[in-house]
């Protein structure tokens, strides 16, 4: 019920037949690239990118037409600890020289209902190149008090270290890395 | 006699100097094989914290150091070196503290880019003075490796020289240091 009625605002809002596009609002910084990892099975270590840039088509009424692309300055990971970040942005982890960026790029997205997306696509990190899928959630769209217009998802997805050719240095509790994603787009 | 005379090195100087000499290729060592360590190494973290404190007190050895250098003066080098040779020597010595500084200063940008200070050996701690460049922690920590690298290549010189004159040139070069 309320999905279509979304959709039929959505109609009345944009009245042309494509997917709007959308860039994610990292200027503003309503989006935000977290990661989470056990520490030696004891807690969870949290940590952060804080540079990235993305944008993304979305229509409401075809979600399953949405794509969407992210690159992320691997050298602005960030886990509150200098010496720590630089250690994991040594050749020891994600070796940024070398690969100081990391992509995603969508290649098909499923829709769940109620809001739910499963966002299927190649994330680059490391040099390595593999197909994730990404649980994803719209959590609200609709116009900012601004003149813009917005829509906002969340989404999650776990990476297992050695798939991307990153060594297994922390112990057999911290072989997996989860991802907590955040992004907003303003609709260009 | 423990001042530094116009012919002789004082105790305290002699002192001093070989302390730092340990403790610079202590560290050097220490640096190489912490980095080494897996995460699960009991010195994985031991490692560090010494290497912090040690280098630490190394920086208010150089300074003292320096202060005394000011304060009673050094002995003038000895008549038969040449006027290369003396030149040659006060070149490195210059490099040898202006790298013990700079490096003690790029591994204090390492360890406090994030506003935490140094401990030193659960004794006092070294605040923080922020950030003050970006990515400070990865570029002080390559500038800390390479000058360390340099550093030590130097000293090895500066010993190598010292044994020269002592078995070659047989003169008192070395010996006013022991």
């Amino acid at each position: 019920m309320k999905k279509t009625a979304l959709a039929a605002a959505a109609l009345l809002l944009s009245c042309n037949t494509f997917a709007a596009e959308y860039v994610v609002d990292t200027k503003g910084a309503h989006a935000s690239i977290n990661f989470k990892i056990p520490h030696l099975g004891y807690s969870m270590l949290l940590g952060r990118f804080n540079q990235f840039t993305g944008f993304f088509s979305y229509d409401a009424n075809k979600p399953e037409a949405s794509k969407i692309s992210v690159t992320v300055d691997t050298e602005s990971l960030d886990s509150n600890h200098a010496e720590r970040d630089k250690h994991l942005r040594s050749d020891d982890f994600l070796d940024t020289k070398l690969y100081p960026e990391a992509t995603f790029t969508s290649t098909s997205v499923r829709d769940l209902g109620n809001d739910k997306l499963q966002v299927v696509g190649d994330l680059t990190l490391h040099g390595a190149t593999k197909s994730i899928t990404i649980d994803a959630v719209k959590i609200g769209e609709g116009k900012d008090p601004w003149g813009g217009y917005r829509v906002g998802f969340s989404g999650t997805t776990t990476l297992k270290l050695t798939d991307f050719g990153i060594p297994e240095r922390l112990g057999p509790a911290s072989t997996e890395v989860e991802l907590d994603l955040h992004i907003e787009g303003i609709r260009q | 006699m423990w001042r530094n005379t116009p012919t002789g090195y004082g105790r305290l100087n002699k002192l001093l100097h070989w302390l730092v000499a340990i403790a610079v290729f202590g560290l050097f060592g220490l640096g190489l094989w912490m980095t080494s360590l897996s995460y699960y190494d009991e010195w994985y973290r031991k490692g560090p914290d010494l290497h912090r404190s040690i280098g630490v007190l190394l920086m208010l050895v150089m300074v003292l150091r320096l202060a005394l250098v000011h304060w009673m003066g050094k002995p003038k080098p000895l008549a038969s070196h040449s006027v290369l040779e003396v030149r040659m020597a006060q070149l490195v010595h210059l490099l040898i503290y202006g790298l013990v500084f700079a490096i003690g200063i790029s591994g204090y940008l390492i360890s406090t880019a994030d506003g935490r200070g140094i401990e030193v050996f659960n004794w006092f701690t070294v605040p923080s003075l922020g950030s003050f460049f970006e990515h400070q922690e990865d570029v002080a920590g390559e500038v800390h490796e390479w000058l360390a690298f340099a550093l030590v290549g130097l000293a090895v010189l500066h010993g190598l020289a010292a044994i020269k004159h002592h078995l070659l040139d047989k003169d008192d070069t070395l010996r006013r240091m022991l």
